[in-house]
């Protein structure tokens, strides 16, 4: 029986020749993260424990994400843990506010998460690096801290999905509508403890920054890890970027899947998952018109330099409906940059959205556009649970860029061809 | 052996439920837990004594990574979580901070809010006094025990260390 990509990269990791579905290991971890939030805890664990060494300071990545700038006194407190934590140990990867941005955004685009890697990461949207070919897991604080200690961490080899999406995808279809279409298919915990392999000639189509969209939902369907095969479009992404040597790892043409879903998405709509959960996913024709009070654009999942552009073309010239606010946040400083110089900022300032420096912030009800009660607010990013952006009775809808962009125009939800009629195709990324 | 009162939530409860991100600007447990359930229902850190066990059901903990959320329910002094299924980074950080949790279908399907339960965690035996009615939860595999038995993951990696 042939391996899934997935069971090569950890039987590598594990010092072993092949691992079975089911089987416990010890797998070495070629990068650790953690954030501001995850962090504290982390380091009061190795406190007590009276850990004093750590495994490698130069592949541990500590990036102040979710609550930068500080959004009061004690979470500026919370990232003061971090930095002195940073500054004792001689940390090389720390990435203070001003130095960074969101981490699963960060990583890729320095290239501190190459092919063939295992990354362990403080953050349940750590899944999101496995589309660059490599396998990384989301984890909580303690064990982030045995990781910072040992370089190794104890997995369960996970079962493999594969999902299989054939055709082009039309022209305001992204990673975000695929994941979504997945997630909606096959509910929140469809992939529990399961690795979910993307394959098939629609990704062909779709850039790097599409791809890891897809890869950082995985967990929201309950995945364990996401996985596409490094190609073409991931070397050209890699190139002068990597920062370590790439291994690609490809799964065999008879390796074991637990459950295989092949879909046409020629024909699919943008896709919108509706409150209170990522799976209650429709075609965006289905929710037209719905009443919204605020749209986010940003987040580990669409805050990238192509989300930007395609949000820039649909609003340029135009203003935020009345009503309503639309918040811009680019995901990292170097995206901000790259859009100012691109004229993008001033496209959304004139249409009188507000742009912020790099933070998770609403996304997690953080701060930055946290939503009132009764709000509702269409999101670029990852999560709609009961009061995720805010007050417990406020909803979220999730979309691609496109769809949030359009609803910010419109006042209301809707689709891109609303705004910018038939003809018009997006940016090339 | 555990004796309490049971509290009863529904499927995929999410983390942020547990613990809101607002609150994520501290590491102290009994902070914590003065917030712990607050979006699931607002009255549950007053309502809930020390020792009584929450009972939810499908992919119970979904979503952030937090650890904030265990922690919060060992902050509110709950003995035990019972659910029909846990979300993965959910249930490796229960068992790395010695959190208890049982996974038993039946028994999480079954108990009523306010039942009295009374459970054996060696055996993973639950009995529900109120129903007369008595379950048996799925055994961790052998490696969480392990980790389990060293009294959380830190201590196990202590081990670990001064062996190599």
């Amino acid at each position: 029986m042939g391996q899934t990509a997935m069971q090569k990269i950890l039987a590598a990791h594990a010092g072993k020749k092949e691992v079975k579905t089911g089987e416990f290991i010890m797998a070495k971890v070629d990068l650790a993260m953690a954030n501001d939030v995850t962090a504290p805890i982390s380091i009061k664990a190795l406190e007590r424990a009276g850990i004093t060494r750590l495994w490698n300071k130069d592949r541990i990545a500590i990036v102040l994400s979710h609550f930068v700038p500080a959004k009061d006194a004690l979470s500026a407190a919370q990232a003061a843990v971090a930095r002195e934590f940073c500054q004792k140990y001689d940390i090389s990867l720390f990435f203070d506010e001003g130095r960074g941005g969101i981490e699963h955004s960060l990583l890729p685009e320095l290239g501190l998460v190459v092919p063939g890697d295992v990354v362990i990461g403080a953050d349940s949207h750590s899944c999101t690096y496995g589309g660059l070919g490599l396998f990384s897991t989301g984890v909580g604080s303690t064990d982030l801290a045995a990781v910072m200690a040992t370089g190794e961490c104890w997995l369960k080899v996970p079962e493999t999905m594969k999902f299989t999406y054939h055709g082009k995808p039309g022209p305001w279809v992204t990673g975000k509508d695929l994941v979504l279409y997945t997630i909606g298919q096959i509910g929140v915990d469809g992939a529990l403890y399961r690795n979910m392999e993307f394959t098939g000639d629609s990704l062909k189509h779709l850039s790097m920054e599409a791809r890891l969209t897809i890869t950082n939902m995985v967990i929201e369907a309950g995945g364990k890890s996401g996985f596409i095969e490094a190609d073409e479009v991931t070397e050209a992404y890699l190139k002068g970027r990597a920062q370590r040597p790439c291994t690609i790892y490809k799964s065999d043409p008879d390796a074991a899947y637990c459950v295989k879903h092949e879909w046409d998405i020629s024909g699919m709509e943008p896709q919108v998952a509706k409150p209170n959960l990522p799976d209650k996913v429709v075609g965006v024709s289905e929710v037209l018109g719905a009443k919204v009070h605020s749209a986010f654009l940003g987040s580990c999942t669409n805050g990238r330099i192509e989300d930007l552009r395609v949000a820039a073309q649909i609003i340029k010239g135009r203003k935020v409906a009345k009503g309503l606010r639309f918040m811009v946040i680019p995901a990292t400083q170097n995206i901000y940059r790259q859009a100012l110089k691109e004229g993008l900022i001033d496209i959304f300032m004139d249409a009188e959205a507000v742009v912020s420096a790099a933070t998770c912030g609403p996304c997690l009800g953080g701060h930055m556009g946290v939503l009132g009660p009764d709000e509702v607010c269409i999101s670029s990013s990852n999560r709609n649970f009961p009061g995720r952006m805010g007050h417990r009775d406020s909803q979220v809808y999730l979309a691609n860029p496109a769809v949030v962009t359009a609803s910010a125009v419109a006042g209301r939800l809707a689709h891109p061809e609303e705004i910018l009629g038939k003809n018009v195709i997006p940016a090339a990324a | 052996m555990i004796k309490g009162t049971a509290h009863k939530f529904g499927d995929n409860v999410d983390t942020d439920q547990i613990i809101p991100a607002k609150y994520l600007v501290t590491t102290d447990a009994k902070e914590l837990g003065k917030h712990c359930m607050e979006l699931a229902d607002e009255n549950f850190p007053s309502k809930a004594k020390p020792g009584d066990v929450l009972v939810a059901g499908t992919n119970f903990g979904c979503g952030s990574s937090r650890e904030h959320a265990p922690l919060s329910i060992k902050g509110l002094g709950l003995s035990l979580v019972i659910a029909e299924s846990f979300a993965r980074i959910f249930f490796r950080n229960c068992i790395n901070i010695g959190m208890p949790i049982l996974e038993s279908p039946e028994a999480a399907k079954e108990i009523r809010a306010g039942d009295q339960l009374e459970i054996d965690l060696d055996k993973g035996r639950i009995k529900n006094l109120t129903q007369n009615k008595t379950y048996q939860a799925q055994p961790f595999p052998e490696f969480m025990q392990n980790i389990v038995n060293a009294g959380g993951l830190m201590p196990y990696v202590k081990k670990r260390l001064a062996a190599s």
